[in-house]
C-alpha cells in the first residue's frame, strides 16, 4: 500500500528547464535568496556521478527541502518532505553532468527560500 | 524479497540519527546500452516514507538525478534503542515494498 | 606580536650556511614532497610560475631576480641558486647536486641536537611515497623505511593514496610517526560495508587521525593533518575507493574550535598537501591557526606569508620539493599562545653536509636489487633538460616527442606534474632520470583518436585547474604538456576562453571537428592498455642516441607583460 503523503509530481521532474519544474512543485509563488538555508556541496565534485548535498534551514515550520541541478536534462533531484518533529537538515547525493548552480529550495510557512552553489565538475587528471 | 535498504539509525539525547542507503541503479532512462545502442529503460526509486511509531517521520520524492545506491541522512526527535522504523519505498515502475530496521 | 622572519639571506656566517641561532622553545623542522628522491639530484626552479587575481605578484608566484627581491636575497649567491633559476646552470655546476636522504638525516640531526631534541619535531608534508622507481617496486615501503631512519614525527599526503587501499594501510602501519588527515572520509558505500572496523571514527567518518598534541619545550602543541583534497580528482579514484576527500573549512574551523576549547593548546598547526594559494585562501577563512607549514605546489619560499584573520595571524609556510629544502620554525610558545617566531629555509647542497653513513647504507641496501634497471645509460643530454613551470619543460618535450614518434601519434599530451629532477647539459640521462620523470602507479600509454574539439576541452580544463582565480577550484600541478601542436593562452580568461589557435607543426589550423590520432599516459579513469611511459621514452632516447628536442611546444602566451612570475620566456 502506497501511504506517500505528497504523491511523486511527474510534470515537475520531468521538465527540463529549472523554473518549470520549480514551478510545478511549489507553485507560483516567489522565491526568495535566505541565508537562514544552508546548501553544503563541494566547490569541486570529486566524482559527477556522486555529488554529496546537505540541504539545512534554521527557519521554523519548514515543510519540504528541495534539490535542483540547473545543468541537468531535468533539473529537479530530490524533494524531501519535513514533518513537524524532523529537523530541517538532510543529506544525500546527486548525479551532475557538468559543472553546473545547484539550488536548494525551503517551503516554510507557505513560503519559499533560497540558496544556491556553482559546483564544478572537472576532467581530472595532473598534479604537484 | 531480499530488502534493498541498509539503515544506521541511533538515538541519544532525545533524537535519532537517521542514515540509509538502497541498493538501487537508479537508471535514468537517458543511456544507451553500448552494445545494441538502445535506450535502457528508466528504473529508479521515486519515493520513500519513514515511519517511526506510526507517524510519518520522514519522506522523500527522488528523481534519476539521485546517485545509485541512493543515500539519505536525517534526524528526528524521539526514537529509543529497539525501536522499529518501517520504511516504504516505490519504485517508477509502481512496485513497491516495506522493510523494517531497529534503532541502535 | 610577531617578530620580523629572518630569511636564509640573513644568515651572517657565509662559510657555515647551517648554523641556525636558537630561538623560543619549540622548533618545527620541515620537510614536502620529497617525490622519494632518495639520492642527491639536480633541481631547477621554475621560470614560469603566474599569479593571477590576486595572486598577481605574490608570493609564491614570483621567480628569477622578482623573487630575490622580493626576499631580499643578493643575486649569484648560494642563496639566489638555491630560490631561483638565475644563471642555473653555471650556479648547478658550481654548487652541486641538492637534497639527498643521507644529507637530509645530517642536518636534520644537526637541528635537533643543537636547540635539543626534546623540543623539536620532524614534520613531512607527503608526496614521499612515489617518484622513483625504488618507489615504484617497493609500492612506497622503501619511503617509509627511508622516513623511519629520518624520524619523521607526523605526515600527511597526496601521492601516498596512489597506492591500493590496502598497501597505504599497510605502509602507514609500518611507518613510526603519526599519519594525520582531517579532511579524508569514509564514503556512506564503505560504511555500510563494514570499512569501520579500519577507520579512525565510525562517529565521525574520519578515516585517519586528524590532529595529534604533542607536548614538546613545555608547551602543547596541537598538529592537524589535511591531506590533498583533490586527490581522487587529480589521481586515480580506482586505487581508493572507499575514501573521499575535500576541503571542508567549516569542519576545519570545528575542529580547531574543538581543540583550543578542550585540549589546552599553546599553538596549533596545520601540517598540509592543499598547495600553498589554497593555503592562503584557507588561512584566511579559518582562524585560530598558527602556522600552516604547507606543500603540494612545491613553492621554496624563503620566508612565510603573513594571513591577517579574526583569529590574529597565520604563518604560511611552502618548502619547496625533491628534498631540496628543510624549513626551521622556532616558535616562541608561552602562556598559550605563540609569542614570536623565526624562520629559515635551509637549502640542502648535498656537497656541504656530509652523509649519514647508516642511512646511506639503508639507501644503498633499497636500491640494491634495482640497480641494473636504474643505471642503464640512455643518451647524454645535449642541452638542460628540466620540467618544472607552468609550461612545457625540455624534458616534457622529450616525452611527449616519444609519445608521438613510439606510438605513431600526432599528437601527444603529457601531465604537467611538478614533481621530476633535472639533468645538466652534457650529463648521461639514465633510466633512474627517467623514472624521476615517470614514475607513477598508472603509467600506461595510449593512443586513441580524438576530435579537435576534445583536445581544446582538455586544454580547457587544466588551465582552468591552474589559472582559475579562486584558489579552491585550482587542483594544482602546471598546464598539461603538449606534443606536435601550438597553441595561445591567455591566462586572464575565463574557462572556455583561455585557449585559441591551436595549430599543428606543419601549419595546419586544428579543427574542432576533425579527428587526431593522440599518444598521451596516466590516465585517472580507467586504465589504458599502452606500454609503460618510462619504456616508450628509454625506447625513443636508445634510438636517438642524444637527449635533445628539436621543438619547443610552448604557449604564446597574451595578458601576462609585466607579470612577476615569468621570465626568459620562449615564445
Ligand atoms: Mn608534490
Ligand atoms: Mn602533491
Amino acid at each position: 500500500p502506497r501511504l506517500a503523503l505528497a504523491a511523486w509530481n511527474k510534470n515537475a521532474f520531468e521538465a527540463k528547464d529549472q523554473m518549470s519544474a520549480m514551478k510545478a512543485l511549489l507553485g507560483e509563488g516567489a522565491v526568495e535568496d535566505s541565508a537562514e538555508v544552508t546548501l553544503k556541496a563541494p566547490d569541486i565534485a570529486e566524482n559527477g556521478a556522486v555529488v554529496p548535498v546537505t540541504v539545512a534551514s534554521s527557519m521554523a515550520g519548514v515543510e519540504s527541502m528541495s534539490i535542483f541541478i540547473e545543468g541537468n536534462p531535468s533539473p529537479l533531484a530530490a524533494e524531501f518532505i519535513i514533518p513537524a518533529g524532523t529537523m530541517a537538515d538532510v543529506s544525500t547525493r546527486v548525479r551532475m553532468g557538468k559543472t553546473s548552480k545547484v539550488t536548494a529550495v525551503v517551503k516554510a510557512n507557505g513560503k519559499l527560500y533560497s540558496a544556491s552553489k556553482e559546483v564544478k565538475v572537472t576532467i581530472g587528471g595532473c598534479g604537484g | 524479497m531480499a530488502n534493498i535498504l541498509k539503515v544506521k539509525a541511533k538515538a541519544s539525547g532525545g533524537k535519532t540519527q537517521v542514515k540509509m542507503m538502497a541498493k538501487h541503479v537508479m537508471e535514468s532512462g537517458q543511456r544507451k546500452d553500448s552494445k545494441t545502442g538502445e535506450l535502457i529503460p528508466a528504473l529508479f526509486l521515486n519515493n520513500l516514507v519513514v515511519k517511526h511509531a506510526d507517524k510519518v517521520v520522514f519522506e522523500a520524492n527522488l528523481g534519476p538525478a539521485v546517485s545509485k545506491n541512493p543515500y539519505i541522512a536525517f534526524d528526528f526527535e524521539g526514537g529509543a534503542k529497539g525501536d522499529e522504523l518501517v520504511m516504504m519505498w516505490s519504485e517508477n515502475t509502481g512496485k513497491s515494498a516495506t522493510e523494517t530496521a531497529a534503532i541502535k | 606580536g610577531l617578530l620580523p622572519a629572518q630569511g636564509f639571506a640573513a644568515a651572517k656566517q657565509i662559510t657555515d650556511p647551517y648554523e641556525v641561532e636558537n630561538f623560543g622553545n619549540v622548533r618545527l623542522l620541515h620537510m614536502t614532497d620529497c617525490h622519494a628522491q632518495l639520492l642527491p639530484i639536480y633541481f631547477r626552479e621554475p621560470n614560469v610560475n603566474l599569479g593571477i587575481g590576486s595572486a598577481l605578484g605574490k608570493p609564491p608566484h614570483l621567480v628569477g631576480d622578482k623573487l630575490l627581491q622580493h626576499f631580499g636575497i643578493n643575486p649569484n649567491t648560494l642563496e639566489a641558486h638555491a630560490f631561483s633559476c638565475l644563471n642555473y646552470e653555471e650556479a648547478a655546476a658550481k654548487y652541486g647536486k641538492v637534497g639527498g636522504f643521507a644529507h637530509i638525516k645530517t642536518l636534520v640531526e644537526r637541528l635537533r641536537e643543537s636547540y635539543g631534541r626534546e623540543k623539536t619535531l620532524l614534520l613531512d608534508g607527503g608526496d614521499t611515497w612515489q617518484g622513483s622507481g625504488t618507489a615504484y617496486k617497493t609500492r612506497g615501503m622503501d619511503m617509509v623505511q627511508a622516513t623511519n631512519a629520518l624520524g619523521v614525527d607526523i605526515m600527511t599526503g597526496h601521492w601516498e593514496f596512489t597506492y591500493e587501499q590496502a598497501e597505504i594501510l599497510e605502509n602507514i602501519k609500518a611507518f613510526n610517526g603519526e599519519f594525520l588527515a582531517q579532511n579524508v572520509f569514509v564514503t556512506e558505500d564503505a560504511l555500510f560495508e563494514g570499512a569501520d572496523e579500519y577507520i579512525f571514527s565510525e562517529d565521525s567518518g574520519h578515516v585517519f587521525k586528524p590532529y595529534t598534541i604533542k607536548e614538546i619545550g613545555g608547551a602543547r602543541i596541537a598538529i592537524i593533518g589535511q591531506a590533498f583534497p583533490r586527490t581522487k580528482i587529480a589521481n586515480p579514484a580506482r586505487f581508493i575507493p572507499d575514501w573521499t576527500f575535500d576541503i571542508y573549512d567549516d569542519r576545519l574551523q570545528e575542529q580547531v574550535d574543538h581543540i583550543r576549547a578542550n585540549e589546552k593548546v599553546d599553538a596549533v598547526v596545520v601540517i598540509s598537501h592543499n598547495g600553498m594559494d589554497v593555503d592562503i585562501a584557507m588561512a584566511n577563512r579559518v582562524s585560530g591557526v598558527d602556522v600552516i607549514l604547507g606543500g603540494h605546489t612545491h613553492d621554496g619560499m624563503p620566508a612565510p606569508t603573513l594571513v591577517k584573520n579574526n583569529g590574529g595571524t597565520t604563518l604560511v609556510c611552502n618548502v619547496g620539493s625533491n628534498g631540496k629544502f628543510v624549513g626551521v620554525m622556532d616558535l616562541d610558545v608561552r602562556e598559550g599562545k605563540v609569542q614570536g617566531y623565526r624562520y629559515r629555509l635551509l637549502p640542502v647542497f648535498s656537497e656541504l653536509i656530509p652523509a649519514d653513513p647508516a642511512m646511506a647504507a639503508l639507501i644503498n641496501d633499497i636500491r640494491a636489487p634495482y640497480l641494473p634497471w636504474l643505471t642503464e645509460q640512455l643518451a647524454p643530454a645535449d642541452e638542460l633538460m628540466f620540467r618544472r613551470g607552468n609550461f612545457n619543460g625540455t624534458f616534457d618535450q622529450l616525452i611527449c616527442d616519444a609519445l608521438r614518434k613510439v606510438n605513431d601519434a600526432q599528437v601527444s599530451l603529457s601531465p604537467g606534474f611538478r614533481w621530476g629532477t633535472t639533468v645538466l647539459k652534457g650529463q648521461m640521462v639514465t633510466m633512474e632520470h627517467v623514472l624521476d620523470q615517470t614514475c607513477l602507479t598508472y603509467p600506461e600509454t595510449y593512443v586513441r583518436e580524438m576530435k579537435g574539439s576534445e583536445l581544446k576541452l582538455i586544454l580547457e580544463d587544466v588551465a582552468d585547474n591552474l589559472f582559475n582565480p579562486e584558489p579552491y577550484l585550482q587542483s594544482g600541478g602546471d598546464m598539461v604538456r603538449v606534443g606536435g601542436f601550438d597553441y595561445v593562452c591567455d591566462p586572464t580568461q575565463d574557462i572556455g576562453n583561455r585557449i585559441s589557435e591551436m595549430t599543428l607543426d606543419n601549419g595546419e589550423k586544428i579543427d574542432a571537428n576533425k579527428s587526431y590520432k593522440v599518444s598521451g599516459w596516466a590516465t585517472v579513469g580507467a586504465r589504458s592498455e599502452g606500454a609503460d611511459i618510462w619504456d616508450v621514452v628509454a625506447e625513443y632516447l636508445r634510438d636517438r642516441k642524444v637527449a635533445s628536442i628539436d621543438k619547443l611546444n610552448t604557449p604564446k602566451l597574451k595578458n601576462v607583460d609585466g607579470n612577476p612570475g615569468i621570465m626568459d620566456y620562449p615564445a
